[in-house]
């Protein structure tokens, strides 16, 4: 008998149970209520946030996929498309770093494969508490080693991404993992389950209890019980996943085969009844003959197992036999475990009795919507108000400060521990700003980035939206990458709470005012809401991922400095704009005020003015000022070369030293060039209407800051780099 | 001249490897399946980067099983070149035709990055091209690199020349800095004693064109290909 006890284990509320038993006609069996439970999830469903998604764009010109499959696919020309998407695998990451983080780079990657292109690159976003608590360095540690022993052994580079700092993660830490992969137009393929009588196989891996309840598990708050729900965490197996991309893609380069969906969330409940409901068919499927590696398991907890590196396949009928021997040449089994019938049911039998019996569109399409309540949050009243800020008389202090962030020191020690040179395409190593990739015989290039701060969108969601946008197209700008697609990851709070629904309708309002300004499409991505722990959210924490294109990769430019007595430019303006920013929270211990305002159109042209200028080949070097503001960009350019190069800056701004140096103003990007070409560069920004000035040159091995005629800044690079490049080993050292 | 680089399951770096010797250095080139007993009369057989196996067990431990490894030991032993990178490396230990065993970085950590190596040999078919004594930049992307065997075979790997790479400055010292994952002696890539077979950790196909950093690893591709005309 199905009680209240029943449905809150399985996360439904009583309304949604009696809309199940309308919907179906009967009570549903336990098998069932599994089901709908999974399906009618938070994470499977978008329940919460379908109203709101609506409003982002989607559509453009070169979309071939937006959202609503496995991932989104742009056509880049060429007769290729780019195919990518980005998710979230943060609850099963805190609760097992190494395997959460693991499989989450396994299901991104299934995500991509799946609709036939082979992924080239992965990127992650990972968010955590401060190092300085010993939990928040451990959970690091496994998810840094988790990413790389998959997406290293599995051959996949992973390339980029970003990583902050921010007490609000220490009990939620957040991992989003990024793919793209390539595919030839005409090999695209898709989540369908055509063709009455087609046989439907099960590949991979062979189905056991773990990861039960994981896509629930992800749709609720963490509490005390949290130490239970580690059982709940997959185990990954990079190396059968590795066979499994190599078999899949051959089949689907044979053309073996009508459709293919991975077993992720929601594991064999998902791939069935979305393949069937996306092509109006049924399936029928006998858990006999699916291949198990527990004894003993329920018809429950086969339908609900969340087992890894795991495929569905529909077949062609005729072609059963070949689809078997590619798999067998890999060492894997693809099992007939059923085929596609018509009326739209979903039909299970174990031990010859039906076990399951409803009908697709009830579990995919009609999960109830939920337009929840909206409150702006108390908390803005006292963090708009913002209290004296003191001014140091000397700002090298300050600098080694922000210097040491872990925020905005060196990603060295995460990045060199992913095998980032596989596949040989990494035209520009980590440490840029953008992540830079050739595709072999082909002209165009990639770049892809990963951006979201999220104390922005805590103090002002909307702003904190559309500056994410804005600052990934222009780190794509800054290698001289235009932007051609989007996909995005939510991680916010509990939807149920009308202050995190609005903090959600404020960032997306954001995102699709920025997007709409770029004129780029939101292709697809991942909500993950109830990233909250003992009813403490997080910051809403916006992650865009944009992937733009390089026409010509000879023009390719790194944000380092280049030689000395080239002429420094500044390309924006600056503005006192010093609250919300890395300095005050780090230095002065103050998370307050706005952020920075962005004007988005004024924000377009100096980008466009960046590329230009890229194109031409009149600039040596390109970086964008961010989080740590114009001081740290300059920092970075001066030691993200090999060989360093000191510089000298006059600064004029009549505004206080603070904020020019460490102010997050928007729409800045600091070039440097050669003496030949200043003039064409100045001229090319009066034409266009661009703020730029000359602020300094390079030279030196000093790190030199002059404000008004006073020095207020001269550090030697040896120890501006030291600072930099040791904060993040530090904690790890062994003593 | 023809190569032919084995796929193992697992291998990563098979398709890079393949790429370089084809489109790069435009030589005939051949994949070659591990379950196969066929060499197609390649001149060169190359063990590429990767976790065959999932480096489950031991790196190369499973790898050594594949029928066609039988043929590479016939290969290897009638004085036919063979080149093992990283994981090619690992599976030439484990097959017995290079001495010794990688334990794991001194970091405990993979490491991905370049390296500058210091060619010790040029006398061997692999390096004849380079000169002794030069640096080459090469990118290592390794877990098990930290190169270990007994203090007698490091003796006879020395007196016989064996010791074709190590790990140096860029100004060609070595020392402890340098030496990125341990290694006894720096030891970065050895060969037989014979000559015709080597192992090296770093990734010569990562360092073979300049959009990627670094063309110093051609001169290794480059060797073989004089050596064989």
């Amino acid at each position: 008998m199905i009680d209240r006890k029943l449905l809150e284990e399985h996360n439904l509320t009583l309304e949604e149970y009696e809309k199940i038993v309308q919907l179906i006609g009967r009570e549903p069996n336990i098998t069932e209520l599994g089901i709908f439970s999974l399906m009618w999830s938070e994470h499977c469903s978008y329940k919460s946030s379908k109203v709101h998604l609506k409003t982002l764009p989607t559509q453009g010109k070169n979309v071939i996929q937006g959202p609503g499959e496995n991932a989104g696919i742009i056509d880049i020309g060429e007769g290729l498309a780019v195919v990518f998407k980005i998710e979230s695998h943060n609850h099963p990451s805190f609760i097992e770093p190494f395997q959460g983080a693991a499989t989450g780079v396994g299901g991104i990657l299934r995500d991509i494969f799946t609709m036939g292109a082979r992924p080239i690159a992965l990127l992650d976003s990972l968010r955590f508490g401060p190092l300085v608590n010993s939990k928040n360095k451990a959970v690091m540690e496994g998810v840094v080693s988790g990413i790389s022993s998959y997406g290293n052994s599995i051959g996949i580079p992973t390339v980029g991404g970003d990583v902050y700092f921010n007490e609000c993660y220490s009990l939620n830490p957040l991992v989003n993992v990024f793919c793209l992969g390539v595919v030839e137009k005409e090999k695209i393929f898709y989540a369908r389950a055509e063709g009455e009588g087609n046989p439907v196989l099960y590949v991979g891996a062979k189905t056991g209890r773990d990861g039960i309840h994981g896509a629930t598990m992800a749709s609720a708050e963490f509490g005390e019980d949290l130490e239970e729900k580690r059982p709940n965490v997959q185990v990954g197996d990079p190396f059968k996943e590795k066979l499994l991309v190599e078999a899949c893609l051959e089949v689907m380069a044979k053309r073996l085969i009508v459709g293919i969906q991975d077993m992720g969330a929601a594991g064999l409940t998902c791939s069935t009844s979305e393949m069937a409901a996306k092509s109006g068919t049924g399936i029928e499927i006998d858990l006999d003959l699916v291949p198990q590696r527990e004894e003993r398991m329920t018809p429950y907890e086969i339908m609900l197992s969340e087992s890894q590196e795991r495929m569905l396949i529909v077949a062609k009928k005729e072609k059963v036999k070949e689809v078997q021997q590619i798999f067998a040449k890999w060492d894997l089994d693809a099992v007939c475990i059923g085929q596609v019938t018509k009326g739209g049911k979903l039909r299970v039998k174990a031990n010859g009795k039906t076990v399951v019996d409803l009908p697709v569109e009830a579990i995919i399409n009609l999960c109830p919507v939920y337009e929840r309540e909206l409150k702006r949050p108390s908390y803005l009243e006292s963090t708009q108000k913002l209290e004296p800020i003191p001014q140091p008389k000397y700002y090298n202090e300050p600098l080694k400060k922000l210097l040491s962030s872990a925020t905005l020191a060196d990603k060295e020690w995460i990045y060199r521990q992913y095998d980032h040179m596989v596949q040989t395409n990494t035209a520009l190593l980590p440490g840029a700003d953008a992540s830079v990739l050739r595709i072999k015989d082909k002209k165009k290039t990639l770049a892809i980035t990963l951006d979201g701060n999220s104390l922005y969108c805590y103090l002002e969601p909307r702003t904190g939206g559309k500056i994410a946008v804005a600052e990934a197209c222009r780190n794509l700008a800054c290698v001289g990458a235009k932007p051609v697609g989007v996909t995005n990851c939510l991680n916010f709070g509990n939807p149920e709470k009308p202050e995190i629904m609005w903090q959600f309708k404020e960032v997306i309002q954001g995102i699709a005012q920025a997007c709409e300004v770029f004129g780029i499409p939101i292709t697809g991505g991942n909500v993950s809401f109830y990233n909250e722990t003992d009813g403490v959210p997080i910051y809403p924490t916006p992650v865009i991922g944009v992937v733009g294109i390089l026409e010509d990769v000879s023009k390719l430019i790194s944000p380092g400095f280049k030689e000395e007595e080239n002429p420094i430019v500044l390309i924006g303006e600056n503005k006192e704009e010093i609250s919300a920013s890395e300095y005050l929270k780090s230095v002065l211990n103050m998370e307050k005020g706005s952020p920075p305002q962005i004007d988005l159109k004024k924000e377009k042209r100096n980008q466009e003015f960046c590329l230009e200028a890229i194109s031409l080949g009149i600039v040596r070097s390109v970086h964008d000022v961010s989080e740590g503001g114009l001081a740290l960009c300059i920092a970075e350019c001066c030691f993200l070369n090999e060989q360093k190069f000191g510089c000298n800056l006059e600064l004029k701004d009549e505004i206080r030293t603070d904020a020019l140096l460490f102010g997050e103003t928007q729409s800045r990007i600091v070039v440097s060039t050669q003496n030949q070409n200043l003039q064409k560069l100045l001229d090319l920004a009066q034409k266009r209407r661009i703020k730029a000035a000359v602020i300094g040159k390079t030279g030196g091995d000093n790190l030199v800051i002059r404000h008004l005629d006073q020095e207020v800044v001269n550090i030697s690079l040896e120890e501006a780099k030291r600072l930099w490049k040791e904060t993040l080993p530090e904690p790890y050292k062994i003593r | 001249m023809k190569f032919g680089v084995v796929i193992f399951p697992g291998s990563n770096c098979d398709y890079d490897t393949y790429f370089v010797l084809r489109d790069i250095l435009e030589q005939e080139t051949v994949f070659l399946w591990h379950k196969d007993h066929d060499l197609k009369n390649v001149d060169c057989v190359v063990l590429p980067g990767g976790f065959s196996y999932g480096d489950y067990l031991r790196s190369g431990a499973i790898a050594k099983f594949s029928p066609l490894m039988q043929e590479v030991k016939e290969f290897a032993s009638k004085g036919r070149l063979v080149l093992g990178i990283c994981n090619g490396f690992q599976i030439l230990m484990e097959l017995d035709l290079l001495p010794g065993a990688m334990l794991r970085n001194k970091s405990l950590k993979f490491l991905c990055q370049f390296v500058t190596i210091k060619v010790e040999n040029d006398k061997t078919p692999f390096t004849h091209k380079a000169k002794k004594g030069s640096v080459l930049r090469i990118p290592i992307a390794h877990y098990e690199g930290n190169y270990f065997a007994h203090p007698e075979i490091i003796q006879g790997l020395e007196a016989n020349k064996q010791v074709v790479f190590r790990y140096s400055d860029a100004q060609g010292n070595i020392n402890e800095e340098a030496n990125v994952n341990g290694s006894l002696g720096n030891i970065a890539g050895i060969t037989n004693r014979e000559g015709n077979v080597m192992g090296m950790m770093p990734h010569p196909e990562r360092a073979s064109e300049i959009l990627l950093g670094s063309q110093d690893g051609r001169v290794i591709f480059q060797s073989i290909i004089e050596y064989n005309s």
